[in-house]
């Protein structure tokens, strides 16, 4: 059975491109770029080479502003981590409450250590409003973290205004960007923001690869300590191989999207409005003006999440669900629930995230799919 | 990835007695939309008062569409007594097992059986009302049912508690209240164990005592006040023989008082094994 995958906001498949420019990096170029001699030090050059590529994709002023991390979790604990320790006096962070649990219990763990946390609400959109955001602001504010985009809906916050007023009034802004990256244009000399997220593995890297956008001239505290690697600022010897990945992967993106917002857009388009036209009761979740071109998160009422999945499983195509039973927790999505989006039709959240890879033959199987399923189900439901 | 079994996918690919029986015998409704699954039972009698037709409908994951039917599988053809005595761990053995974070899927399959029966022994109501008090806020659990649950299936873990009855999953307030019951549980169980002990080291002699003493002190003189009597005839070891006197021996009542005040006091006070009978 062929595996049809539009599941890639949890991961994606490592491009055939990406894998072979790790290959050599795994056999006969073994070294360690920190080494003097030749041999290792031949692989230093492939790191530079591999950061210039990061900085590009983000549009960062300079590579020196990019330092690689272990995961994208990673990313997000050391920008904010590093945020509060550079100013020890001011014990409040802004967020939102529909972030990443990378960042989100990073701050409920933090509350517990005498952090004050405010958390900006979402509307039924899930978008927020900046008036509001300007009112959490404290003189005690040690940063704000905000994500661009979001991992369940696809939602785009309005990064370049929140940055604008966290540079006026001089306080860190940590973006976790690890869902917009590649996917739409980032443009860090532009934007003034001091630290952000990025994984690999979102964007056609290997997992276990994260990098961060360190803002020249931020006073950067490190998370891990013990070498000099990344200039004092992340240790431990470089994961080569998955760095080379991540370089490729980001050269490609950069190379692809342009024409590849506006064919994937189409898709989940075409996804969409077959879905919404051809099932009954059915409700897309999130900002459809501000969102990312290849997320739709669907509700289909009456009927399950995890129930849907498994029977899409079984025609081979890989989705994901915001219902409760999906993730072994008892309640929906926090990100819906946020939203206000009503039982019935949160527990029946299903998101699909497409990619380069997809074709209009695979969305057509899709929808055909999905008709029979909800049909089934629905006939199973007590819920009419 | 959940860990499901193969039956569990064929009976969530493949659901045995689906629909809703038209003027059905017994009805029985639980779960809610908010809790994310939800369950209508309906069943049928035939003459010789067996289960004859049965149907579920069923909102919920794989797991809770899998439990639904296997319990319409299991409740075919017996009675209700029989039916009565169907667990939740016998839905979860049917279906080779179930993951642990699923178990209050089989829960509520026992549950919806428990209400449909009550609706068909006279309850107006679908929905059967939950005995006890409400610890669980989020999802609507009762003291009772999550004792229940808990003896049952020998639960010893918050985390336990909250797969098989969903209890404490939410926001996590009554997660005090749910270790308070677990610990009300397990020092009973202590108790019972002592109990035991101190049984088991009684001597037929200190039995003999014991008996002799609360008879005198306690038992006579409560009968006394109702004019009326007992004599102690035999002790066996825990087998107590007594024969009635003064107005006991012409009372129509006397076997309840043997049962529900003799019995009950002797095996208060010395052990749960004692049993009483009259000889006369």
């Amino acid at each position: 059975m062929k595996t049809i995958y539009v599941d890639n906001n949890a991961t994606t498949r490592v491009g055939p491109e990406v894998v072979n420019a790790m290959l050599p990096f795994f056999s006969e170029m073994y070294g360690n770029p920190s080494s003097l001699h030749t041999f290792g030090g031949q692989v230093a050059k492939y790191i530079d080479n591999a950061r210039e590529q990061v900085a590009n994709l983000v549009q960062a002023s300079r590579p020196s502003e990019i330092i690689f991390t272990g995961c994208g979790t990673e990313s997000d604990n050391t920008a904010i981590r590093s945020a509060l320790a550079a100013s020890p006096e001011k014990k409040h962070i802004v967020t939102t409450n529909v972030e990443h649990p990378a960042v989100l219990n990073l701050c409920k763990h933090l509350e517990k250590t005498g952090y004050e946390v405010s958390y900006l609400k979402v509307d039924t959109k899930g978008q927020i409003d900046i008036e509001e955001f300007k009112s959490l602001i404290r003189p005690d504010t040690a940063v704000v973290s905000v994500m661009w985009a979001n991992n369940e809906t696809g939602v785009i916050f309005p990064i370049e205004e929140i940055a604008k007023i966290c540079a006026e009034k001089e306080i860190p802004f940590h973006v976790d960007a690890i869902q917009a990256v590649g996917k739409i244009d980032i443009n860090l000399s532009k934007t003034p923001i001091t630290y952000l997220a990025i994984s690999g593995h979102k964007i056609h890297a290997p997992k276990g690869i994260g990098a961060l956008y360190i803002k020249r001239g931020t006073k950067f505290h490190p998370w891990l300590i013990s070498g000099s690697h990344e200039q004092g600022r992340r240790a431990g010897t470089h994961n080569v191989a998955s760095i080379v990945g991540l370089s490729k992967a980001c050269e490609l993106a950069q190379s692809d999207i342009k024409k590849e917002q506006i064919r994937v857009a189409k898709l989940r388009d075409l996804l969409e409005n077959k879905i919404l036209t051809s099932i009954e009761k059915t409700f897309v979740n999130g900002d459809q003006k501000h969102r990312l071109p290849n997320t739709t998160n669907i509700s289909f009422e009456g009927i399950e999440g995890e129930s849907i999945l498994l029977m899409l499983n079984e025609f081979g195509i890989c989705a994901s669900s915001g219902s409760a039973c999906s993730s072994g927790s008892l309640e929906p999505s926090h990100v819906l629930m946020a939203m206000k989006v009503p039982f019935t039709r949160a527990h029946g959240s299903v998101r699909f995230s497409l990619c380069k890879d997809n074709t209009e033959d695979e969305i057509k199987f899709i929808v055909e799919k999905l008709i029979e399923i909800v049909k089934k189900l629905r006939a199973l439901s007590p819920v009419s | 990835m959940w860990e499901y079994s193969d039956k569990v996918i064929d009976y969530f690919l493949h659901p045995r007695n689906v629909g809703e029986l038209k003027d059905p015998d017994g009805i029985g409704e639980v779960g809610s939309l908010a809790c994310g699954d939800m369950l209508r039972l309906t069943f049928k009698l035939d003459k010789n008062k067996r289960i004859s037709e049965v149907a579920f409908k069923t909102f919920g994951c794989a797991s809770a569409i899998a439990s639904s039917s296997a319990l319409t599988e299991l409740i075919k053809g017996k009675t209700i007594e029989e039916a009565e005595k169907i667990t939740n761990k016998d839905i979860a053995d049917y279906l080779g097992g179930l993951p642990d974070e699923k178990m209050h899927c089989s829960v509520m399959g026992r549950e919806a059986l428990e209400a449909a029966i009550k609706n068909y022994q006279g309850e107006d109501s679908a929905k059967h009302e939950l005995e006890g008090k409400v610890i669980c806020k989020c999802f609507g659990v009762t003291d009772h049912e999550i004792e229940r649950v808990a003896k049952e299936n020998k639960l010893t873990t918050i985390k336990e508690v909250t797969d098989y009855t969903k209890a404490g999953g939410g926001c996590e307030l009554c997660h005090d209240e749910i270790q308070k019951i677990l610990d009300n549980i397990n020092s009973k169980k202590h108790h019972d164990t002592k109990t035991e002990a101190k049984e088991s080291q009684l001597t037929n002699l200190q039995i003999m005592h014991k008996v002799e003493e609360v008879i005198e002190t306690r038992i006579k003189p409560a009968l006394k006040h109702d004019s009326g009597g007992i004599e102690l005839i035999d002790i066996d070891h825990f087998q107590v023989s007594l024969k009635f006197k003064d107005a006991c021996a012409t009372c129509p009542n006397s076997n309840v008082t043997l049962q529900q005040f003799i019995e009950k006091e002797l095996q208060k006070e010395i052990s749960p094994s004692i049993r009483v009978k009259e000889v006369k």
